[in-house]
């Protein structure tokens, strides 16, 4: 079995990536890999395209995070493909949205779901497809439509990148990769559409074999590299919540086991 | 009009209301805002599914104080937890659960929902810059959900209507809302436009139509919200 290369730490794990790169960063809430964005932000790659389904806002001043806003208010990046690319509200400013609309980066605003299947479609070798979101709204004007079976569709391009930073809570040596819960989210897709998938690991790396085959989310051979973050890891900030009645406390137990 | 308390519903009552018009076994997916807290009033025992578009499939109320589990989150960040039953699909998948159909109830938050089904959800500008915005999901449950609701304040803080003739706002396009559900108000919007079916206690047909920038009917069966 081709093993990915191991790493002791993400910044290691992404020393070598050259300006220009594009770069898929998977996660939403949970399973971002927030250690590799923090290493892709001390290594100063710049004039960077990122890819995920939200640029968030800059955390750094604010909890020492990084996030993609961070990058562009560095003005590390070209451009961002995401789902999220402003503030919901005029309430709630985010200062990577100033960058953008003073021209500093490009922004690319594409529905969630056409993200998702555009990496899909990409890591899966396929160029393009038609989905019906965006049509009847401003997204649509420009784009290639195309009707089938009397509903029309929008033409959409598949993505691949240079990188895909993901994050799972397992691996074995092998590169297999197994995600808890929400935290898999876009770490599957992304991972077969990056042409070096980098992997944080959240537990500490098993030998090859330690998956039974039929539950491995992820399978190795499109993983490149490997780090497990002993010790220092950054993980998702939690929000607190105020509850909104007393709730049921006789939920279904939870183990966390992923398999 | 008596003494009756007039109160708008706050954000939980909203969400309890819109709830409670759940169908039996549908699959229903609660966008953003109001409609994600109506989580805690579904009633799963009726066979409702919630799924979400980050992949979970059978989640119920929102996690207890001190048992949240950061890896079940929904897309807007709440804490939930999932019901027996319950499956996890990556991204690319919950996307495909939806486009194909198969959600009975797609229920968004909106800035502005018009007469005419169309709404408003993925900018707060006008000022035709496609480029920004938080769409997220928005685009493809439209399309994808076999009916679209909205649970929304019925008015902007300084109370400029949100519920209008045509949207001001770039709308998001595809399949037209079929119900409003607000803090003062559910209506059904048809092809007749806003039917007013239910309002908050204490306020009139009056009170709500003041503050709704469209013509309302009313339903001969109009009634109270219940609260």
């Amino acid at each position: 079995m081709p093993r990915p290369e191991r790493y002791d730490s993400a910044a290691a794990a992404v020393a070598d990536i050259p300006d220009g790169s594009s770069i898929l960063v998977a996660g939403f809430h949970a399973g971002v890999p927030w250690n590799l964005v923090q290493a892709l932000y001390e290594q100063g790659a710049t004039d960077l395209v990122m890819i995920s389904t939200t640029v968030n806002r800059p955390l750094l001043d604010e909890d020492g995070r990084v996030t993609i806003a961070d990058l562009v208010l560095a003005g590390r990046v070209r451009k961002v493909i995401a789902s999220f690319t402003a503030a919901p509200h005029p309430s709630q400013p985010n200062a990577a949205e100033d960058v953008f609309r003073a021209g500093g980066a490009e922004a690319e605003l594409v529905p969630q779901g056409t993200v998702a299947e555009r990496i899909r479609a990409g890591g899966a070798g396929i160029p393009a497809f038609y989905t019906p979101a965006g049509v009847g709204s401003a997204y649509a004007e420009g784009r290639e439509q195309r009707e089938f079976d009397g509903r029309t569709y929008v033409l959409e391009r598949g993505i691949t990148a240079d990188y895909a930073f993901v994050r799972a809570q397992r691996a074995d040596e092998a590169g297999n990769l197994v995600y808890r819960r929400a935290a898999r989210n876009f770490n599957p897709i992304m991972a077969t559409a990056g042409r070096c998938t980098i992997a944080e690991i959240d537990d500490p790396i098993l030998p090859a074999g330690s998956f039974d085959p039929d539950q491995v989310h992820t399978p190795g051979v499109y993983v490149a590299r490997l780090v497990h973050i002993a010790e220092g890891r950054i993980e998702a900030p939690r929000r607190t919540r105020r509850s909104g009645r007393e709730l049921d406390l006789d939920a279904p137990e939870d183990t966390g086991d992923a398999s | 009009m008596s003494a009756e308390a007039r109160e708008p519903l706050n954000r939980e009552q909203v969400a309890a209301v819109l709830a409670g018009r759940l169908e039996r076994d549908w699959i229903v997916n609660l966008g953003v805002g109001i409609p994600v807290l109506a989580c805690d009033f579904v009633d799963l025992d009726a066979g409702i599914v919630l799924s979400s578009e980050n992949g979970l499939i059978g989640y119920g109320w929102h996690a207890p104080h001190g048992h949240e589990d950061l890896d079940i989150v929904s897309p807007g960040m709440q804490y939930v937890v999932l019901q027996p039953g319950a499956a996890i699909v990556h991204h690319a998948d919950a996307f495909g659960l939806i486009r194909s159909g198969r959600v009975d109830c797609s229920v968004l938050g909106a800035y502005e929902a018009a007469a005419d089904g169309s709404f408003a959800n993925w900018t707060p500008h006008a000022d035709g810059r496609t480029d920004l915005g938080g769409v997220g999901g928005a685009m493809d449950l439209t399309q994808g959900a076999k009916r679209v609701w909205l649970a929304m304040f019925h008015t902007t803080p300084e109370g400029a209507p949100r519920l209008v003739e045509r949207c001001t706002l770039p709308v998001t396009g595809g399949r037209h809302a079929s119900l409003v559900v607000t803090d003062l108000a559910v209506i059904e919007v048809g092809e007749r436009g806003f039917e007013l079916l239910e309002h908050a206690p204490g306020y009139s047909v009056e009170d709500i139509q003041a503050v709704t920038a469209a013509p309302l009917s009313v339903s001969p069966s109009l009634r109270p919200m219940p609260v």
